[in-house]
Parts: C-alpha cells; sequence; structure tokens
C-alpha cells in the first residue's frame, strides 16, 4: 500500500471524501481540433483522432494536467487518470491498439505528478491518483447482432488480457485502480480477473474501487442486472470502494446509491452526472443543485466518496466538498452472512 | 411440499445426463427448444438452473459456451443464479467466462488431490463463484456418513485457511446415491446423506449442503409417481437435517401430505432404512403406482387460450417464440394478404413493446428478444409475401430502401441494429453502414443504392453535432430524401431545433424507438407521405416555439456578452431601400377580394381541432369528409361577407427614418434625422449561443446609417363584433364560430397582402414574379413583420409606440386595450423590416441584467417590465 494510499484509509473514516469531476466535458471547453488531438507526435496518423482523449496525455499533457489541477484546487483527494479508453480494444477505434499501453502509462504518470506536487504542497490533505479503467467499446453479455444473440464481438480471455496490458501500464503510478461505468457485469468480471493476474505478476496489490452504471430509471445495467446483483457479482473483488457512477443525475440516482449502501460491507462512491443531458447533449444542473441531492446523501449516512461524472466541472466538485466537510462518513455495515449469488437479480440464502 | 421456505430448488432439466430430451435437443444443435426447457424450469419456480453438458457426443466446451451466451439474452431465465454442472475443468472455466452473475460451480473435489482441488479454487475466487465440493476423496466417493464428512471437513478447511474462499461461499455435496437398488450395502445412503448433512451444519459454519436428487430414485426408472414420491420424503427428512437446495425437476415435486399413506410408508421403510424387507415390500406396491394421476403443470399457459391477436401480442411482449410460427399462420390465414398480418397484430404488439421500453417498463434485452419473436413471424410470412409478390408481378422489388448508419465518432449501435432488424422485419431492405461512418460514406452510399431514405443513430453528446452536420450536407449537396434521427441522445427538440432547420429539401423527423420507425418509414414510403411530412414541419415548429419559450432557469449569457455577439450584418456596401413615401397613409375600405387569395387556411381548420395542413386535409382519412364540408360553408360565408360588406377592412402604413442604438431603434420625423419621433425599444437573446450563432436583438437589423423602419396595422374587423351578436342572438353558433374564425384569416391575409404591397411597391425593394400563397405562408420572401407580443419582441407595450406613430385610433380605427390586445380583434399590427438577412427568433428568457436596463430604457419601474416581461423572465422576480 502506498504511504498516501494509508493516509487515505485513515482519512476516509473521518471525512467524506472527494472524487474528481469529469474529464471529458473540460477538455470540451478547450474546444480541440483535430491537430490538437494529434499534437506532433501523431500527426500523419492515418486516421482521424478528434475525440480521442485519452491520447491528449501524450500529444498535449498541459491541457490534462490543468484539468487535475483545476480539481485539485477545489479540494479534490482523489483525481482519476485520463485513461478510461486507454485499452487496445477501445482504441482500435482509432487505429490506436498498440498505442494503447503508452497511452495509459502517459496518462498514470501526468495524474501522479500533479498529485505529488499538490501533496507536496498541501501535505496534511494527502493526494491520490485512481488508475481509471473504463467500460470497452466492446460487451461480453450482448450481442450486437440481434438476429443472433450467442454471438459475441470479444471473448473473456481478450478483454482480460487487454485490461491487464491497461493495468500493467499504470501500475507503477497510481494509487488504487478505479473499474468504473460499468454497464456489464461481465466486463468488471474480467477486469477483476485482469487485476488478480497483475498484482501476482507484480508482486503487490493495489486497492480496487469499483462504480457500475444504472442505465435509467428502469434500475438495471445496460446488461440487464439490478445494483444488488451488480454488487453480489462484484464483491469478491473485495474492492475498497464499490458505487455507481454516470448515466443517471444525482436524483436519478439516489435510490440505487441507498440500495447498494444497505447491501455492500464496503466504502460506497457516488459520481452522478451533473443532471441529465437537456436536448443539445448538454449537462446544465447546476453546482447547487447537483448538492442539494448528494449533500443529502452524505447527511443519511449513505457514502463515503462524493464526485461527479459526465458535465460536473470543479465548479460542482468544489461546492460539494465545501457542503460535505463537516458531515460524518457513512459507517459500514455489518452484513449478516448469507450465501449469495446473482443472475440478473440477487438471490441470497441467510445464515 | 412442506420443504421450508428457504429450501432451494435448482432446475435439473438443463442436464443431458438428467434429460434425455435436453440432450438431443443439444446434440441436434436445436438451442432455442433447449432454452425453453431452462424457462419453463424458472417458471416452474427453479431458483438456479443447473446446466450440464457433459456427454460424449457433445463438445462440453462449445454447448456450456453457446447455451449460457444464448441464455444471457433471456432476461427471464438469466434472472436467476447458474449453477454451472461439469465433471470436467475447462467446461467449468469455459461457463464462467460467460455469466455476469456470481454463479455456483459444480463441481470441484479433493478427486485428484489437494494441489489441483485449490489451483480450482483459487481459479473460483478470480471468477467470483460458489463452489459446490463433493465428497469425494482420493479414495473415492464418500458412502458412510463418517467417510463424507471426512471429506467435507478437509476440504473447508483447507479452502477457508489455504485460499480465503468464504465460507458462506461453500456448498457441499455429500452424495444422494440410489437406495432400493436390491445391494444390501445401498439400503444405508439415505441415512448417511442425512448424518451427514447433519455433522457439517453442526461443525462446518456456514457452509451449504446440495445434493442431486433424482439418483435417489434411480432404482425406480420408468415410474414417476414412485420416484416423485421417493424424491418427497427423501426431503423430508433431508431438509431437517440440513439440506440447503437440491437439483430437482421443479415441475414435479409431490406434496408429502399428498402421498397416498401406503405408498408414504413403504417409502419411508426405503429411504429410513427402517426395515430389511423395504425394498422387497416397495416393489410389491410399486407398479400400483405406476401412470398414477397426472400432475397438473404449474406453467401459465392461460395466454394461449386468447385470440389469435392476444396471443401475437402475447408472444411478443414476452419474446415467447414457442408458438409464433402457429399463431403467425392462424393469423395468416385469416387475414386478407399476409402484410396484413404484419401491418396489424404484429406492429400492434411492438408498438406495446415500444410503450413499455419507453416508459421504463421493458428493457433492451427483453426489446431485442421481442424483436426476434417479431423476425421469426416475418420469416414465416416472406413466402407467402414472396408468392404475392411473384403473382402481382412485383418480384425482387423491395418495400423500400434504407442507409443507416451510426455516426462519425460513435461507436453504439446497439438500437440502430435493433431499428434495422424491425424494418427488415417489415420488407424494407437495410443497408447498414456500422459504426463511425463519415458523413460522406452515408451519402454516397444513400445514392449508390438509391435508398428511400436516411437514418441515423448516436449514443454520446457529440453525434448530435456529427447529425446535423449531415443535414447540412444533404442540404448542400441537394438530397431530397427524408433523414430519420435516432439514438439515445436525440430527441424531437433537438431534431426540430438544429436538424431540421439544417435540412429543408425534405424531411427530418426523429424517431423515437425500434417499435415508432416502422410506422414512420411506412408512411414515408406510403400515400400520404407529404401530409405526413408537413404535420412533422408543423409539429417541429410548435416545438422550435415552445422550446424557445422554455429555456426556463438555464445558463444565460450577460446582456453585455449578449450585445458582444450581436447580429453583425457587414454593413459595408449596403445601402438601405427608400420607401416611397414617409409618414403614415391609410387605405380605408380596403377591397377584400385582393386579399382572398392571401388566406392561410391551415390555422382555421385548427381553429376547428381539425389538424392538418390545408389542402391535404381535405383528403384526410378520417376527418376529410367533415374538413371538406366545412370548407364548403366557409366559401359561402366569405362571398356573402365581401360581397355583402358584412365587415369593413382598413390599413395604415408607415415608414420612418430609423438609427439602432444599442438595442434600440430611434424613429425620426424627417430624413434630417434630428428630432426624435419615438424609439422602439427591443430585446436580446441571452441564451448562450455555440459559436457562429449570434444573440438576435431586432435593433440588429437596422443598418447604422440612412436605414428606415416600417410599421402597419390592419384590420378586417370593422363591423365584426355586431354581426357575431347577431349570429349568436338567432343561436347559431356554428355561423358565429364561422364568421369570426374567417375575419380573423381575412385580418391574416391583410397583413400578408399589405406587406408584399410594402416590399414590391411602397418600400419597393422586390421586384419580379410574386410568391405564390404556400411560399407566403412559408415566409420565404426577404424581410420580416415582427408584432409586438410575437416571439421577437414579447413586450406588448411596444404597441404603444407603434400606435402613436400611426396616427392613434383615430386614424387606425383600431385600438388599444388596457391590456395592449387590439380592438376590433380582427388586426393585426406589427413593424417592418427590409433587410434580407432579417429573420424570426425567438427572445427567449432573459435575464435580470437585461430587465433592468430595459426598463431603464422604457422608463419602466423595474416591476413594471418585470410585469410585462413575466412570460420571458429566466427568474423569480422579487
Amino acid at each position: 500500500m502506498s504511504e498516501i494510499w494509508s493516509k487515505i484509509e485513515k482519512a476516509i473514516t473521518e471525512r467524506i471524501l472527494i472524487l474528481d469531476g469529469a474529464m471529458g466535458t473540460m477538455l470540451q471547453k478547450y474546444q480541440l481540433g483535430e491537430s490538437d488531438y494529434r499534437g506532433l507526435q501523431y500527426s500523419d496518423w492515418d486516421s482521424p483522432l478528434k475525440g480521442n482523449n485519452d491520447l491528449l496525455s501524450i500529444t498535449n499533457p498541459d491541457v490534462v494536467r490543468s484539468v487535475h489541477e483545476e480539481f485539485f484546487k477545489v479540494g479534490a483527494d482523489f483525481v482519476e487518470t485520463n485513461t478510461f479508453n486507454a485499452t487496445s480494444i477501445s482504441q482500435a477505434d482509432y487505429g490506436m491498439s498498440d498505442n494503447a499501453p503508452a497511452i495509459a502509462e502517459a496518462g498514470a504518470k501526468l495524474a501522479r505528478s500533479v498529485a505529488d506536487e499538490w501533496t507536496a504542497k498541501t501535505p496534511d490533505k494527502p493526494r491520490a491518483v485512481l488508475g481509471a479503467v473504463g467500460p470497452l467499446s466492446k460487451t461480453l453479455s450482448l450481442s450486437p447482432k440481434v438476429e443472433d444473440p450467442g454471438y459475441r464481438e470479444v471473448s473473456f480471455d481478450e478483454v482480460v488480457a487487454t485490461y491487464k496490458e491497461q493495468m500493467l501500464a499504470m501500475f507503477d503510478h497510481v494509487d488504487a485502480i478505479l473499474i468504473e461505468t460499468v454497464f456489464d457485469t461481465l466486463n468488471c468480471k474480467a477486469a477483476i480477473y485482469a487485476t488478480s493476474e497483475v498484482f501476482e505478476e507484480k508482486g503487490r496489490k493495489l486497492p480496487i474501487l469499483i462504480s457500475g452504471t444504472i442505465t435509467d430509471r428502469s434500475g438495471r445495467t445496460l446488461s440487464g442486472q439490478t445494483t444488488e446483483a451488480f454488487w453480489t457479482s462484484i464483491a469478491h473483488a473485495k474492492p475498497f470502494a464499490v458505487g455507481l457512477n454516470c448515466a443517471l443525475g444525482a436524483e436519478d440516482m439516489r435510490p440505487y446509491i441507498e440500495a447498494l449502501s444497505k447491501v455492500a460491507d464496503t466504502y460506497i462512491l457516488a459520481y452522478p452526472n451533473a443532471g441529465l443531458p437537456n436536448a443539445f447533449g448538454e449537462y446544465d444542473e447546476t453546482p447547487e443543485h447537483m448538492c442539494s441531492h448528494v449533500a443529502s446523501w452524505a447527511a443519511e449516512g449513505m457514502v463515503n466518496i462524493l464526485g461527479g461524472c459526465c458535465g460536473s466541472t470543479p465548479d460542482h466538485i468544489g461546492y460539494i466538498g465545501k457542503a460535505v466537510s463537516n458531515t460524518a462518513p457513512r459507517k459500514i455495515p455489518k452484513i449478516g452472512s448469507a450465501l449469495r449469488l446473482s443472475g440478473l437479480e440477487p438471490f441470497a440464502l441467510a445464515g | 411440499m412442506t420443504a421450508s421456505s428457504t429450501f432451494i430448488n435448482v432446475g435439473e432439466r438443463t442436464n443431458v445426463a438428467g434429460s434425455a430430451k435436453f440432450k438431443r435437443l443439444i446434440v441436434d444443435n436445436d438451442y432455442q427448444t433447449a432454452l425453453a426447457i431452462a424457462l419453463q424450469q424458472v417458471r416452474n419456480g427453479a431458483q438456479i438452473i443447473d446446466i450440464n453438458m457433459d456427454d460424449g457426443l457433445i463438445d462440453g466446451v462449445e454447448a456450456m459456451t453457446t447455451f449460457l451466451k444464448l441464455l444471457a439474452s433471456e432476461p427471464d431465465i438469466a434472472r436467476v443464479p447458474i449453477m454451472i454442472d461439469s465433471s470436467k475443468w475447462e467446461v467449468i472455466e469455459a461457463g464462467l467466462k460467460c455469466v455476469q452473475g456470481k454463479a455456483v460451480v459444480n463441481s470441484i473435489s479433493l478427486k485428484e488431490g489437494e494441489e489441483e482441488f485449490l489451483r480450482h479454487a483459487e481459479q473460483l475466487r478470480r471468477y467470483g463463484a460458489a463452489a459446490v465440493i463433493m465428497a469425494f476423496d482420493e479414495h473415492g466417493q464418500a458412502e458412510t456418513a463418517e467417510h463424507k464428512f471426512e471429506c467435507c471437513e478437509r476440504a473447508y478447511n483447507l479452502l477457508t485457511q489455504n485460499v480465503g474462499f468464504p465460507a458462506e461461499d461453500i456448498i457441499f455435496d455429500p452424495n444422494i446415491f440410489a437406495v432400493a437398488t436390491g445391494i444390501e450395502e445401498h439400503n444405508d445412503y439415505a441415512v448417511a446423506f442425512f448424518e451427514a448433512c447433519k455433522q457439517i451444519k453442526e461443525k462446518l459454519p456456514h457452509a451449504r449442503v446440495s445434493g442431486g436428487l433424482s439418483n435417489v430414485s434411480f432404482a425406480f426408472r420408468g415410474n414417476n409417481p414412485v420416484r416423485e414420491a421417493m424424491h418427497s420424503v427423501f426431503l423430508y427428512h433431508a431438509i431437517p437435517a440440513g439440506l440447503d437446495m437440491a437439483i430437482v425437476n421443479a415441475g414435479q415435486l409431490t406434496i408429502y401430505d399428498d402421498i397416498p399413506d401406503e405408498l408414504r410408508e413403504h417409502v419411508e421403510d426405503v429411504i429410513l432404512n427402517r426395515r430389511d424387507d423395504a425394498t422387497d415390500r416397495l416393489l410389491e406396491i410399486a407398479d400400483k403406482y405406476r401412470g398414477g394421476k397426472k400432475k397438473a403443470k404449474v406453467v401459465n399457459t392461460e395466454w394461449r387460450n386468447g385470440s389469435v391477436e392476444e396471443r401475437l401480442s402475447y408472444a411478443l411482449v414476452r419474446g415467447i417464440t414457442d408458438h409464433i410460427v402457429d399463431d403467425t399462420e392462424e393469423a395468416r390465414l385469416q387475414a386478407e394478404r399476409p402484410l396484413h398480418v404484419i401491418e396489424g397484430p404484429l406492429m400492434d404488439g411492438m408498438n406495446i413493446v415500444g410503450d413499455l421500453f419507453g416508459s421504463g417498463k421493458m428493457f433492451l434485452p427483453q426489446v431485442v428478444k421481442s424483436a426476434r419473436v417479431m423476425k421469426q413471424a416475418v420469416a414465416h410470412l416472406m413466402p407467402y409475401m414472396d408468392a404475392e409478390k411473384e403473382e402481382l408481378g412485383l418480384a425482387d422489388k423491395s418495400n423500400g430502401r434504407i442507409v443507416m448508419a451510426t455516426v462519425k465518432g460513435d461507436v453504439h449501435d446497439i438500437g440502430k441494429n435493433i431499428v434495422g432488424v424491425v424494418l427488415q422485419c417489415n420488407g424494407y431492405e437495410v443497408v447498414d453502414l456500422g459504426v463511425m461512418v463519415p458523413c460522406d460514406k452515408i451519402l454516397e452510399a444513400a445514392n449508390e443504392h438509391k435508398a428511400d431514405m436516411i437514418g441515423l443513430s448516436g449514443l454520446i453528446t457529440p453525434s448530435l453535432d456529427e447529425m446535423v452536420y449531415v443535414g447540412r450536407e444533404m442540404q448542400r449537396l441537394d438530397m431530397d430524401i427524408p433523414l430519420l434521427i435516432g439514438g439515445a441522445t436525440t430527441s424531437k427538440t433537438h431534431t426540430a431545433v438544429k436538424i431540421e432547420p439544417a435540412y429543408k429539401n425534405n424531411a427530418a423527423i426523429y424517431v423515437q424507438d425500434a417499435s415508432r420507425a416502422v410506422g414512420v418509414v411506412g408512411t414515408l414510403l406510403g400515400n400520404d407521405r407529404e401530409s405526413y411530412k408537413d404535420k412533422i414541419r408543423e409539429d417541429y415548429e410548435k416545438t422550435r416555439i415552445a422550446h424557445a419559450n422554455s429555456q426556463a432557469a438555464k445558463k444565460r449569457t450577460s446582456i453585455a456578452k449578449a450585445r458582444d455577439n450581436k447580429f453583425a450584418i457587414d454593413w459595408n456596401g449596403y445601402t438601405p431601400p427608400q420607401p416611397s413615401f414617409l409618414g403614415v397613409k391609410t387605405f380605408t375600405d380596403y377591397d377584400l377580394s385582393l386579399v382572398r387569395d392571401y388566406i392561410d387556411w391551415t390555422p382555421f381548420f385548427a381553429t376547428w381541432e381539425l389538424k392538418g395542413r390545408y389542402p391535404a386535409i381535405l383528403e384526410n382519412e378520417r376527418y376529410g369528409e367533415a374538413a371538406r364540408d366545412l370548407f364548403k360553408d366557409a366559401q359561402a360565408m366569405l362571398d356573402k361577407i365581401i360581397e355583402e360588406k358584412w365587415v369593413t377592412a382598413q390599413a395604415t402604413v408607415g415608414f420612418w427614418p430609423a438609427k439602432p442604438d444599442i438595442d434600440d431603434v430611434h424613429v425620426f420625423a424627417d430624413e434630417d434625422r434630428n428630432a426624435t419621433l419615438a424609439t422602439f425599444h427591443t430585446l436580446r437573446q441571452q441564451i448562450a449561443k455555440s459559436a457562429g450563432k449570434p444573440n438576435y436583438a431586432l435593433a440588429d437589423f437596422i443598418a447604422p446609417e440612412n436605414d428606415y423602419v416600417g410599421g402597419f396595422c390592419v384590420t378586417a374587423g370593422l363591423g365584426e363584433y355586431d354581426r357575431a351578436e347577431a349570429f349568436k342572438k338567432d343561436n347559431n353558433d356554428y355561423n358565429g364560430i364561422l364568421f369570426q374564425a374567417l375575419t380573423d384569416r381575412l385580418a391574416e391575409a391583410m397583413a400578408e397582402h399589405f406587406h408584399e404591397r410594402v416590399r414590391r411597391d411602397f418600400w419597393g425593394y422586390e421586384s419580379g414574379d410574386k410568391f405564390a400563397s404556400e411560399e407566403l405562408i412559408a415566409e420565404k420572401y426577404a424581410g420580416i413583420r415582427p408584432a409586438p407580443g410575437y416571439p421577437a419582441q414579447p413586450d406588448h407595450t411596444e404597441k404603444r409606440t407603434l400606435f402613436k406613430l400611426l396616427g392613434g385610433p383615430g386614424v387606425t380605427n383600431v385600438s388599444l386595450t388596457e391590456g395592449l390586445a387590439m380592438t376590433p380583434a380582427s388586426s393585426v399590427s406589427g413593424l417592418y423590416f427590409s433587410h434580407p438577412d432579417s429573420v424570426y427568433f425567438g427572445v427567449g428568457k432573459i435575464d435580470k441584467d437585461q430587465v433592468a436596463d430595459y426598463a431603464d430604457r422604457k422608463g419602466f419601474s423595474l416591476l413594471e417590465a418585470e410585469k410585462w416581461l413575466s412570460p420571458i423572465l429566466n427568474y423569480n422576480p422579487e
């Protein structure tokens, strides 16, 4: 465990910790063009690179750095590395599969250096780096071909391999791994499987945080699981924290955070979107409005870590951080022992 | 049965070792029917389903993988946990790679020694699965209670101490063996099992016990009543001993108390090994019970009793394919044409699916399943439809061709695929270009395939802009086919506000979901397509207005910033046209026969709640007849209004030299431009605009030098009040309303007619052919005539300024009420702007900074300004 992380473990028993907001939304502000994405390094790349945000860690690191800076400035305890899509599978969309490890490593190093600067600046408030592991553009539980429901675009072993490669690239620079925006639990299980191989290879473990995504008010993940079933399916990772992010604004996310907080005997993490996108795809929930929801979760003892996903800016994060600074964190509940299994729905045989 | 409420039924029918039928289906590759068996197990109450593919004829890895992947798309089955059952580790591992939930592996054991056992256990931890541990060690399968417990205890300690396997995830199978086999050593097998259960529960905390129930009755194969009685009795004793779950045929469990006394006693003797002759005694009576009363199946088959339409709908909503071919065939035989089955009951069912999906009551996998049922139904109908086509000489002609793509920058295509399938189901040819498709490729393909329309899909937000770009490109390249928009972040509002204005050649239509896609595509290819497009355009116009009005509490730019982003017309080299007169002219007793042709009839029908564009509405299938009758009456009355001068019409038109001053427009008495006659105050949009989009105010349309502004007030309502009252008195409401609806239209027609005269004569900047009336309605001309109180200037008080300039009621014959409504009601007033780039826009919501500034300019108190502007305030006034 890193020195910073042992401080995090202490801090999380004392207060609600703050995760950063959205990288993508912040990058949009810069209105970067194709050439900004390419940088000097990839100026002659064959396919368009615009939109490959993770690549900016290499081609335009100052932009990424300043986003991390902004979130630390408003009091974030954690930043996520800019590596959401830094896997060979997701980078295939840009023809950059082979470059994925370099992108992942660059993102991890960048966040590390900013975090270390801030830790030095405010030693009483250690800043940690979470290695962001995203959901991939291909999914293990759903067929992209309606007429062939048994078809899969990718295999479990391929997903394990892509995640393993990403995690190995980030391993030396991050304090923990965050498997996030899980909309297909089987992808997440492959990522968990990958962590065990990575830890074995590296000879030490990193804490794992896992965050699922409830797609809509049906209360299910895209692959059809309820929140409780999702938790049961991934609990074997023994995550430092489990939570939900993306897809929903705070208002709509509440019942699922509440449900998770009741069943999970680990810390709870929540980083909703800043509302739902309006008709133009913009998130326009104000910091006040978003905070009014998440602060009530904190007050009711439902969460340990709060942050923001799509649309959340430093304003949102700063606002939330201030609002919950004096709120006691959730205490990990004792959950009765039971044989717990899951399909799309949870199963428990208590005793 | 008497099992405690916590006893878990594990469905056994999806086990090739236990079910000959299931095995045959797997060998024959009939996975569809095999899935139906799994579903039946769940419907019969199985809380976990056991899946076993261990058979010499079957490739276990392949079959397990295929079956589990298919099962994942059946939410009614996949809701329960899976028990991956195999004696081969590679089959177990293949299975674990296919299940998103937490499964149970059945089984691992000490058979191959501790090292192998722990290696497997360690792997199970990584996959996140619970495990059944069979009481089996290097010495063999445990038969006695002592050996059974010994195996379990050893495994328990290894698991919990060496690999940190949670005790809760350990399930022991202490081996249920067959009794009453005639071999004496077997007689105590059930008792030994019960004893092992008790010891496990006592000494190994949290561990569970499971077993394969049907083994116990193996000796009575072929005699199900006896077997079922044995199962029931076995459970009756095993559950109190500690059995938590068993692999059972969930549909075939006899209730203990329902077993005939004699049979129950004999079975109990066998199970509990109570007498040496127990087996013989049971054999003696067994035949008596063979072929006993048939068990009523618990499966819900009630829906099969409905009409064929109800059954099809049920099957679509539930995604049940079992009877779909039969039901479709039945529907086909009843229908006039096979196509009618699709257009009727099948689409009705799909619409229900769409509604349920839209309201969050169904989720994605279920919808995909419904689409599949649809596809099977259509597949059945296809040959009949082809035959029919051939008969009618229409062979090889598709109903229509749609090019579909997920736009550049977006990789999500599940929704698009669903739409594609559903469209194909309906006989449309779908050219699917896949994901991340650049605009030029889409348009190229559309041209190459002579597509009837293009469908764009996207899930992430930047796709919205890309769709607008595609629309703009289609416009630029003069394409003229409908553009359909779908995907999670798309919306009617976005399509109406952003895409349709970019693509005007044809229609841009938002399609909410797959079910609706068929209706939209069908209509666009059908005879009603033009009126449909009109309807959509009209609807989107309303959406745009509603949207402009509803920018509630959204981010606004400051008025200062909005002014910096004003609509900056390049005035260099522009000479404003000069009106033929300055000051005011009136046209009294105006001849309405000159105006009649300028009537826009569509709103007239809307007044009568007949929605639709004129003249198509006259042919409307549903209310065309009513529309025709109404139109006839209207024409007759219009003749009278004009010939008999039921009303008098008048127009007042004025022009003045004008000069913009930030958001104001000063109006001068004469060309000296010294004496200010009045000032029009305009309001500026404060909505945050994307780059290149200005924040409009009407003042932006006036040139800084030598420009003019016009004003007008027209009425066709002089005398209307008395006439309307007369109809009322006669209790002729129909004529009364008809009359008022007509004078209202005549006033609008006056405004249109005079705007044309202004453009062509009085201001004289328009020449060439006159616009046709449809073009006038579509506002294709240059220059605008915005009215105070409407979106471009929502403040009605500007009418006061206008009316003062026009000379007041004495001149216009129209006066303003306290609330600034015009009387007579059939009147229209507004300003004229001549610049060709002037456009109608909606001011939308504005912030306090502008309201305060506006109040200042108008000489209002803030309170007064807020009162008049209350519908567009972006804040709650104090």
